[in-house]
């Protein structure tokens, strides 16, 4: 049984990096989002089973938190944004997918060799995603790079945040409920200022191409 | 070699050569539905290539023979991959004769061949096509050849055989490397097939076509057998697909009461695995050109990926 | 063996190297272009024919040696015939035979005083590669290889009055000297300051790690200038297109082998150890140089430029071949470098199999047509149908498509690929699979710019119609050499446990495993490399298949269907001014290519605008590395050289003041 759990759990951590690549080189915006609520539950749904098979309780509040946070509340407030920003179709040019990939997988195998001391030290099952959750937490922050949109943006580093839970959920099962309380409460009010500021950044500019933001250095 | 596996052997032989026109039809018949439209019915593959057997062939001044070989070689090629596919048992003695490797080869000398017959007319539609067909082909393959070592390496074989007895006669094991590769593989079978984000089978004329526009000089039989062949090439894509990803329900070495229930098993696969091509189909629209290079691009390293997926997994 | 062959297979070959001296000696001094056409070539064909079974019924043989009072006193050649130089032998014979007996056909309206000392240029050229293959001490190698440099420089300028190829030539020799430099230094280090260079000595020398290392690296860049290895390849497309396309075949299929058998008597027989990275820096130069040589054939618009880079490609492949060899060897995976050593040199045979045949149908276009330019060929196959039928089979080979040769070496190195999780080092496992997509990719775009070659030469229509020329089909000699060099695809693709038998003596000298009893456990059309339940391929099956099902299918339409059949004109969409001219052209084919490789290349196009009266077109693809790596160099040199040519003022004096100096400085340094 914890075998196949564990099997389970590698299967989800892998479909979790599939979307991180998924999102690497998805053009809209709308499907970005659509894709990061995916994450989100993928994210709750392996949380689950690794609080089923670790018997670790608190984990279930977790996986509940992430379920309504990530796959409902943000990806809602996200989709009521683009549509009040109207940028619901909005189609970012991105340099070269190809060669992004390449970079991504080269960052993916950076993760994996970064987590494999780690990931021999700790004792759970789950030791092996932790090269995963690396990896999708640096391949969120190279999408952040690669985007000049501000939405994209935010979404990268919401993505970045589920990494960084999912690498918790892996190393030690988790963080304490507070911390996690803590942070989720973080997410939320910061999507709640970065939604203010996408309109205020549009009233600024008239776009929310973050290139404009360069105007504001001083020369 | 024993009697039931050469008798296995030619039944598979003419089950495929019979049904690949029918996984044709039930694609689009799926579409026409998808589309609001009644469509022509399952059968009407089968309509076509005995109306175009019927028809008068007409060649171009300048065909030469190779032109006149290709649907022939074609239509061999694709018969091959598609009978060294374990479609419902194992027990096929020509499999060990190709292994994956030698199957993506296999498929790699039909483009070739039908490239150059393209090109052979010397009209700028014919080598348009056939320019595309390769550029597709020389991203497609690699991505093929890397979710073939993705299984490979799973089951310590080449052998199309092995990894099906490796997949599905085994101990149940999820691989999360397959997820990445059935993704690829899916890319993959769109793009070689024809299929719609990368070329648009049912428009002739388009500036965006690719297999329409090397076949532009074909007629009667030799665009019947380069239609079947195409419908094999499909149905061979799609067993392996099955091979590969799901694999239960094919009869093992020696087991005969278990082919019908295989057949059966074929059947509702393929029922399900061609309304689902039809369904991608309708929802994604067709590429401009230029993207399909990132398309192929980006299934070649998502099979790639899938291969090393497996080693990080693996290793610890 | 008969009586004929009594005679141990080191004096054969010995005599065919004498006997290939003399025949060219002959025809220097003849210069009557018949008698050399028509006998001499043949002559040194069949020189070729006997090295080959020399080579061959010495493979897995005892060790012949043998020391020829020739040279310097005391320091004689000493020559040593053993299975890794018995296969090169039977390489250079069996390729050999195909293109001599052809270039009796291609010389034949040559003149008479160039044609003697093009015969005689050629045949010093073969007798050197073959002593190349059987030197035993550095001495006699490196007068082997620098003979072999300078035969072949003379015969790539054969026509030395069109300034390119003089540029190409100088080119080619400078590099040809460098590369020969660090080979001399690279044997000064594994002598190990013992001042004896015979082989003999160096195998026995133990080097420490570093200059072992330093001699790995040393080889690799000298032999590296030879092969065409990256960033040393600048000479090999400026060099085989200007040469003569026969000597093109030789060069790119044979004399190419001589650097890679360099490379491999070098790690494997004379140097004890190898060390992991050393492969791992292999595989990746070789990945490198087969991306890079198949892209850019892929935008190549001359057919021989197109297959010079085509041959850097392959050298790629093989030098991956070494590096996975090198690195299962250090780890004691000998079976497995066995797997690999096998498919580079099988790759290697058929290399000289393919691209000879290639090069030589370059030829006969050439001498038909006299165009190079792809981009003024088209619709050949119906002017020259048996030169188009011949050429199909390599150019089919040559793209790794089954059953032909070139899949079988592409599959053996896969098969290596797939084997090689497992080793004790963790990175290594990790980018091994990704090397192999690399190998995946270059060789699927090797598919493609074959098809680039054969369809723009052979295929469509004319592109510009000469009046008045009439364009003949290949003679006799040309198409025997030809078809000599197909069969051998063909034979190389049907039967690969038969040769592999044979390979197996190589790999078992130099990593003390075979392959030959795994491969042919289960019969000999079985090519398994493990176990049959791994992996196997039956290639004669496979063929017999195709064709039947070819057939079968032909005899069932004819049966049924009416047969009736019309030419017409082809379909031209509704667009009835279509000519010949709206053909793909070559650049037009590789235009895929350039587009997403964009970054590799420097490219200049002008294009003509929409009002232009006369609209010209032109695109170049430059070859980034010469701006990077050779254009900096040239220019630090002529830096230094003004710098130093400053001492130079024309004043007796002054230079007698430099002598002076020189002298006192001496004097108080001995003080």
């Amino acid at each position: 049984m914890a075998n196949f759990s564990g099997q389970l759990i590698n299967l989800f951590a892998a479909l979790l990096l599939l979307i991180a690549f998924a999102m690497l080189s998805q053009r809209r915006v709308l499907s970005l989002i659509n894709l990061f609520a995916l994450q989100g539950l993928v994210l709750s749904v392996s949380t689950m089973i690794v609080a089923n098979s670790s018997s670790q309780h608190h984990l279930y509040y977790s996986a509940g938190l992430t379920l309504i946070l990530k796959v409902i509340i943000l990806p809602w407030i996200l989709h009521r944004l683009i549509r009040k920003l109207n940028i619901k179709w909005d189609v970012e040019t991105l340099f070269n997918i190809p060669t992004t990939m390449l970079v991504g997988i080269a960052l993916v195998v950076f993760a994996f060799n970064l987590a494999a001391p780690i990931s021999q030290m700790a004792g759970t099952i789950t030791k092996g995603t932790l090269g995963i959750a690396m990896a999708s937490v640096l391949l969120s922050f190279l999408m952040m790079i690669t985007r000049s949109k501000a939405v994209p943006q935010v979404i990268g580093f919401l993505a970045m945040e589920n990494g960084l839970f999912f690498a918790a959920t892996s190393a030690t099962y988790g963080m304490p409920m507070v911390v996690e309380l803590g942070i989720a409460l973080d997410v939320l009010v910061g999507m709640f200022i970065l939604g203010i500021f996408f309109f205020q950044i549009r009233e600024t500019f008239d776009s929310l191409d973050l290139k404009h933001m360069e105007k504001l250095k001083e020369d | 070699m024993n009697y039931s596996g050469i008798l296995l052997q030619l039944f598979q032989d003419t089950l495929v050569v019979l049904i690949a026109p029918l996984l044709l039809g039930w694609v689009n018949q799926c579409r026409a539905w998808l589309q609001n439209r009644s469509g022509a019915g399952v059968l009407q593959p089968y309509r076509n290539l005995v109306k175009l057997f019927h028809k008068d062939a007409v060649l171009a001044h300048n065909a030469s023979p190779l032109f006149r070989f290709t649907p022939y070689i074609l239509f061999a090629c694709m018969w091959l991959a598609a009978s060294l596919v374990p479609v419902i048992a194992t027990d096929l003695p020509l499999s060990p004769v190709v292994d994956v490797i030698a199957l993506v080869g296999i498929f790699a000398l039909a483009r070739v061949f039908i490239s150059l017959a393209a090109m052979d007319i010397g009209t700028s539609f014919g080598t348009l096509g056939a320019r595309r067909e390769m550029l597709v082909g020389f991203l497609a393959e690699p991505a093929l050849l890397m979710v073939f070592f993705t299984a490979a390496t799973i089951s310590q074989s080449t052998s199309l055989v092995t990894i099906v007895e490796a997949l599905a006669h085994k101990q149940f094991v999820i691989y999360p490397s397959l997820a990445f590769a059935a993704a690829a593989f899916v890319m993959v079978l769109l793009a070689e097939n024809a299929r719609i984000p990368v070329d648009n089978p049912s428009t002739h004329l388009e500036l965006t076509m690719i297999h329409e526009a090397m076949i532009l000089e074909y007629s009667a039989r030799h665009l019947a057998l380069i239609e079947w062949a195409s419908a094999l090439k499909l149905l061979a894509y799609t067993t392996i697909g099955f091979a590969l990803f799901m694999p239960w329900g094919i009869a093992e070495v020696g087991n005969w009461r278990f082919v019908p229930l295989a057949l059966a098993a074929l059947f509702a696969k393929l029922l399900v695995a061609g309304a689902g091509l039809a369904l991608l189909e309708t929802v994604s629209a067709k590429m401009r050109i230029f993207r399909v290079p990132e398309f192929m691009g980006t299934a070649f390293l998502l099979a790639v990926l899938g291969l090393l997926i497996h080693f990080l997994l693996g290793s610890n | 063996m008969t009586t004929l062959f009594s005679a141990l297979p080191i004096d054969i070959a010995l005599s065919v190297i004498a006997y290939w001296l003399l025949l060219g000696l002959i025809g220097l001094l003849l210069q009557n272009s018949r008698i050399i056409s028509q006998w001499i070539f043949p002559a040194g064909a069949l020189g070729a024919l006997i090295l080959a079974v020399g080579a061959v019924s010495s493979l897995g043989g005892a060790v012949n040696t043998a020391v020829l009072p020739l040279g310097l006193p005391d320091l004689p050649f000493h020559l040593r015939l053993d299975s890794l130089s018995a296969f090169f032998l039977l390489l250079l014979g069996a390729a050999g035979i195909g293109i001599s007996v052809y270039s009796a056909g291609y010389f034949r309206n040559m003149e008479g005083n160039t044609l003697g000392l093009l015969c005689f240029e050629y045949h010093v050229f073969l007798a050197a590669m073959a002593l190349v293959f059987m030197a035993d001490d550095a001495y006699l190698f490196m007068v082997a290889w620098e003979t072999m440099a300078l035969s072949s420089y003379f015969l790539v300028t054969t026509d030395h009055s069109v300034p390119e190829i003089r540029r190409a030539g100088f080119l080619y020799l400078l590099v040809a000297h460098v590369g020969a430099i660090a080979i001399l230094m690279c044997f000064g280090v594994m002598q190990g300051g013992h001042g004896d260079y015979t082989f003999a000595a160096m195998r026995h020398a133990h080097l420490a790690p570093f200059w072992a290392s330093a001699t790995f690296l040393l080889a690799l860049f000298g032999f590296g200038a030879k092969a065409g290895i990256l960033p040393l390849h600048i000479w090999l497309p400026e060099a085989h297109p200007a040469a003569p396309s026969p000597v093109s075949a030789l060069m790119s299929g044979i004399m190419l082998k001589t650097a890679i058998y360099g490379i491999l008597r070098v790690t494997f027989d004379l140097l004890g150890m190898q060390l992991w990275w050393w492969g791992a820096l292999a595989l990746t130069l070789g990945l490198v140089t087969a991306l890079f040589g198949v892209i850019f054939a892929a935008v190549q618009t001359d057919m021989k430029r197109l297959l010079a880079y085509s041959s850097i490609e392959n050298i790629g492949i093989i030098l991956v071949g070494i590096g996975l060899a090198i690195i299962f060897h250090s780890f004691h995976k000998d079976a497995l470098a066995a797997l690999a050593l096998t498919a580079t040199l099988y790759h290697a045979l058929n290399h000289a199999f393919m691209k000879g045949l290639l090069f030589l149908g370059t030829g006969s276009v050439l001498h038909a047509t006299g165009e190079r330019n792809l981009g003024k060929l088209g619709g050949l196959i119906h002017r020259m149908p048996k030169l188009a039928l011949l050429v199909l089979v390599g150019v089919l080979a040559i793209a790794g498509l089954p059953p032909l040769n070139g899949f079988v070496s592409e599959w053996l190195l896969l098969q290596a690929f797939l084997l090689s999780p497992g080793l004790p080092h963790p990175y290594l496992n990790m980018l091994i699979p990704i090397t192999a997509a690399a190998l995946a990719l270059a060789a699927a775009l090797a598919g493609y710019v074959m098809v680039k070659f054969y369809g723009v030469i052979f295929l469509g229509q004319p592109r510009e119609d000469k009046p008045g020329e009439q364009v003949h089909d290949i003679g006799i000699m040309e198409r025997i050499g030809l078809t000599w060099l197909a069969l051998g695809c063909i034979l190389l693709g049907v039967f690969p446990v038969f040769f592999i038998l044979h390979i197996d003596y190589v790999t078992q000298m130099l990593v003390g495993q075979t392959l030959g009893s795994t491969a042919a456990q289960t019969g000999w059309m079985w090519l398994t490399p493990i176990q049959p339940e791994r992996a196997s391929y039956n290639p004669l099956i496979l063929f017999l298949i195709i064709i039947i099902g070819v057939i079968f299918t032909m005899q069932v339409v004819k049966k049924f269907y009416h047969g009736r059949l019309s030419r017409g004109p082809a379909w031209d969409c509704g667009f009835p001014e279509q000519t010949s001219r709206m053909q793909d052209t070559a650049e037009g084919f590789g235009q895929p290519i350039r587009q997403i490789f964009e970054l590799f290349f420097g490219i200049t196009r002008e294009v003509p605008s929409p009002f232009d009266k006369k609209p010209h077109y032109h695109g170049e693809t430059r070859d980034l590395l010469w701006d990077w790596c050779y254009v900096p160099i040239a220019r630090i040199t002529e830096t230094l050289s003004a710098l130093i040519g400053k001492l130079q003022h024309g004043r007796i004096h002054v230079y007698l003041l430099y002598s002076f100096v020189t002298l006192l400085a001496l004097l108080a340094f001995i003080r």
